[in-house]
């Protein structure tokens, strides 16, 4: 069944009829074209889709974009300020915390909203809240060294 | 339904090649078939194009585009390809375009595996940027009136030495120009007192990318009525479709069904629709019998293994036997191990008239291609293979099997279709690491010397099986390989899995030396040193030690260190492992990983480190946890909730070193290091406990089970 669902996507009000029950994350990556959130496991094992609901990052192959009206949703699209990149996103850049790429917009959304849960955590934190976050080429170390350049470079704010 | 839909531009298009061959200006640097002998090993078999394989070309606006059939698929070739052209053509890095695994526009290329690319494809590139250089300076001398010698490049221009304001940019030497030059192999290239940008760290080029959204992967290609389509597989390989029921799939608005031969494809504009129909759809197999399964692969394997050929021999196994004072008997098994790229295999392809271009997430694009001229019943130069980036490869993404899928149901639909694997397609079809069985006996005499190594590795393949010891009486025989063999020695499809063959064979070499070290009551470094003649592997092993602060103790010492070593790709690697182990329950904690490896020229050393960092976490996982289970053809791990990769909280402490080579020919980065895990950590479990465990992965219960037998 078809339904309108109003919500904000990366700060612009969309009204979108779709079936209520298909996955965020497909309606993003097909229906509204942003592609960069990625399929990775389909049953929410791996966070490669994860993306930002009311700021906290959510599974987006598991959550049905009905559960999102009247929500906020952003996306790695969404991240930057225009051409000012999130001091998360800069910091995965200085850090080298990437190889293949496929995992960073996952790692990227779930660092952003651990760091607003809490701005300054030490690297048995940052690993808890990654711990669910998959990456097969082993950037883990960079990750968890660029969210701490995050948190150093925010230092609460942002 | 509302939609509002970005179209996303599509980069390149089968006219662009027109183009640049046709009325395109600038410098272009070729390579002729006569100039094979450049690509050993990388174009062999394959009849190169004659008319358009141009390795560089300098733009009027002085950007040198770098065209190679490599792809990237995380291991960091975009920057480093870059860094050698640019180094050899004195530009700024920043000046440099990489266009990659374009079939229309790169030179052939057999693929991106081997750790290939900076020691094979690298070094060509390097010629050609030099003659190219060359070529300018030339220009150089007659636009500026001044005697080559007088003249010097950088940041893409030549400038009179005495008269640094009397200068011009490549740009405007090339402007409304078509230059073609040859490469003739006559340009040396540069050495290392030469490098301004070679064997100095850089940050990854593709990064500002990849943090954004803005990289493009397979998947990420969304063509105005293209069709997402679900196939669906059996339960298990080897089985036969006897009937099958889409009619619930049909009734949903908007779902294509096709059905060619055993192919049940379910194809709607959204790939979620697809995959929901697809889940209606009702269908009866008939399935083999599973005549092996997790357990018993390992006998199996031994007992339809040929007799095997000797890859190395010498002196008298019978004669050193006698010599030794005591004798190591032993047999490793190793798993079958998944190669599980974050991104499951995509393709992508549209069909024009009698042409078609492919998008797909492939190590091998030139292959690709080929593939789709197969199954489409085109010529190959009819297929434009266009790559985007890989999302991991690890040696996983060289068969293809989606593009021919892809290409078939383009065909069949008359639209462009998307062929995207789920997560539980990617674990059926993966072309697993083989498992496999090691035997080795050897022998150590009262004074540490090894006398004797009789080693036979069945299936896992000879890269690594050489042993490199000073050992007078030795013979490896490899019974065989990943490739060719029987129909019936596995179950499903195996096929190389980072440093193939390398990962098990390190595994039993270096298990087994350890074994004779603790024999000989001597630590295991000092009875590695004290038997090895190789100065490089010493020399890594020695660094490896220093920062590790190594004490020399026999093992069991209790302190949960282990070391391993081996050579790869080229590269010699040591690592040294501290674990703690959990002698109840069996669970080993990592706590800390040295790694030295001596690469040769390390031509980007932050991407090298990137690497063996890659390497060392990866490797934590075929040495703990993953393993493939099985019965016959039904796979039973098929996502990550029960095949467990390395996470978080599994990482230990890693330091890393590049021994300073720059004067010996670069070497593999991407693979060496991750064929010590197992070795480094079956050794330091040993050390900790005493408990000696022969089957990779190392999990908690046969570490308990290995505690309880040697108790």
């Amino acid at each position: 069944m078809n339904e309108e669902i109003r919500f904000t996507l990366n700060g612009e009000r969309r009204t979108i009829t779709v079936e209520g029950d298909r996955p965020l994350l497909w309606v993003i990556r097909q229906d509204l074209g942003l592609t960069g959130t990625k399929y990775g496991c389909g049953e929410g094992l791996c966070g490669t889709c994860t993306v930002l609901v009311n700021g906290e990052a959510v599974r987006s192959c598991h959550t049905p974009v009905r559960d999102v009206r009247n929500k906020e949703v952003v996306t790695i699209e969404g991240l930057a300020a225009g051409d000012r990149l999130h001091p998360v996103q800069q910091a995965f850049i200085e850090h080298d915390a990437l190889q293949c790429g496929y995992c960073t917009p996952g790692m990227i959304m779930e660092a952003t909203a651990f760091l607003r849960r809490n701005p300054a955590p030490d690297r048995a934190d940052i690993v808890e809240a990654m711990d669910g976050n998959l990456c097969r080429c082993g950037a883990h170390d960079r990750i968890i060294k660029a969210i701490e350049t995050a948190a150093a470079n925010m230092k609460g704010g942002d | 339904m509302t939609i509002e839909h970005e179209i996303h531009p599509i980069p390149l298009t089968v006219s662009r090649r027109e183009f640049l061959k046709l009325s395109a200006t600038g410098l272009f640097v070729f390579f002729t078939a006569g100039d094979l002998s450049l690509f050993t090993g990388e174009a062999e078999g394959a009849v190169l194009p004659s008319d358009f394989n141009a390795f560089l070309r300098i733009a009027e606006d002085g950007r040198v585009a770098c065209y190679t059939g490599k792809i990237e698929m995380g291991q960091g070739v975009v920057t480093s390809l870059a860094q050698m052209l640019a180094d050899e053509l004195d530009m700024a890095f920043a000046s440099v375009d990489m266009v990659m695994g374009d079939t229309d526009l790169c030179p052939y290329d057999r693929g991106t595996f081997g750790s290939l690319t900076t020691r094979v494809f690298g070094p060509a590139l390097r010629r050609a940027g030099a003659e190219a250089r060359a070529v300018l300076l030339k220009l150089a001398a007659a636009h500026l009136d001044v005697p080559l010698e007088k003249l010097a490049a950088d940041q893409g221009e030549i400038y009179h030495k005495d008269h640094p304001g009397n200068r011009v940019s490549y740009g405007e030497l090339t402007r409304g120009k078509r230059i073609e030059h040859y490469v003739q192999g006559n340009v040396e290239t540069k050495g290392p007192a030469g490098f301004r940008l070679m064997n100095r760290p850089k940050l990854r080029a593709d990064a500002l990318e990849k943090v954004t959204g803005k990289a493009k992967y397979a998947g990420d290609i969304q063509l105005p009525g293209m069709l997402c389509a679900r196939i669906l597989r059996p339960p298990a390989h080897g089985s036969r479709l006897l009937s099958v029921d889409t009619s619930e799939a049909e009734k949903i608005e908007g779902v294509h069904v096709v059905r060619d031969g055993e192919m049940i494809a379910v194809l709607h504009e959204k790939w979620d629709i697809a995959d929901k129909a697809l889940r209606t759809v009702k269908a009866t197999f008939e399935r083999p019998e599973a005549k092996v399964d997790t357990e018993s692969i390992f006998d199996h394997l031994v007992n339809i293994a040929p007799p095997g050929s000797s890859i190395a021999e010498g002196g008298s196994i019978e004669a050193g036997e006698k010599r030794a004072g005591s004798l190591v008997d032993s047999t490793y098994f190793d798993g079958y191990v998944a190669h599980a790229p974050m991104e499951p295999h995509t393709a992508t392809v549209r069909l024009e008239g009698d042409r078609a271009t492919v998008w797909p997430s492939s190590q091998t694009p030139f292959p690709a291609k080929d593939e789709t001229a197969r199954v489409l019943g085109i010529p190959p130069a009819k297929v434009h293979v266009i790559s985007p980036y890989l999302g991991g490869g690890f040696g996983g993404k060289s068969r293809n099997l989606q593009v021919g899928e892809a290409a078939r149901l383009a065909k069949l639909t008359g639209k462009p279709v998307q062929v995207a694997w789920s997560r539980a397609d990617e674990f059926f079809h993966d072309s697993f690491r083989p498992a496999a069985v090691v035997k080795v006996r050897s022998g150590v005499d009262g004074e540490g010397r090894i006398t004797a190594w009789d080693y036979h590795v069945y299936f896992a393949g000879d890269r690594g099986a050489e042993q490199f010891y000073d050992i007078a009486n030795h013979r490896t025989v490899s019974h065989g390989g990943i490739r060719g063999v029987s129909p019936d020695v596995h179950p499903f499809a195996v096929g190389p899995w980072r440093a193939p063959a390398n990962n098990t064979n390190t595994f039993a070499r270096e298990s087994q030396i350890d074994m004779m070290a603790a024999k000989a009551g001597i630590d295991p470094l000092a009875f590695r040193l004290m038997n090895l003649g190789d100065q490089r592997m010493k020399r890594v092993l020695e660094a490896a030690a220093e920062l590790f602060g190594w004490q020399s103790k026999p093992a069991p010492s209790g302190l949960g260190r282990g070391i391993a070593c081996g050579i790869d790709a080229g590269t010699w690697v040591a690592t040294m492992a501290e674990v703690g182990v959990d002698k109840k329950t069996g669970a080993v904690t990592v706590k800390r990983v040295v790694c030295a490896q001596d690469m040769g020229l390390c031509v980007n050393p932050a991407g090298a480190v990137l690497q063996m960092e890659g390497c060392i976490t990866m490797g934590l996982g075929y040495a703990l946890s993953e393993e493939v289970r099985f019965a016959g053809g039904e796979i039973f791990d098929r996502n990550f909730d029960t095949y467990d990769i390395p996470r978080f909280s599994w990482l230990p402490k890693i330091e890393t070193i590049i021994i300073d080579n720059v004067e010996a020919a670069p070497q593999g980065g991407g693979e060496p290091a991750i064929i010590t895990m197992g070795g480094a950590l079956a050794n330091a479990i040993f050390d900790a406990c005493g408990a000696r465990v022969f089957r990779l992965p190392m999990t908690r219960e046969r570490v308990r089970k290995a505690i309880e037998a040697s108790g």
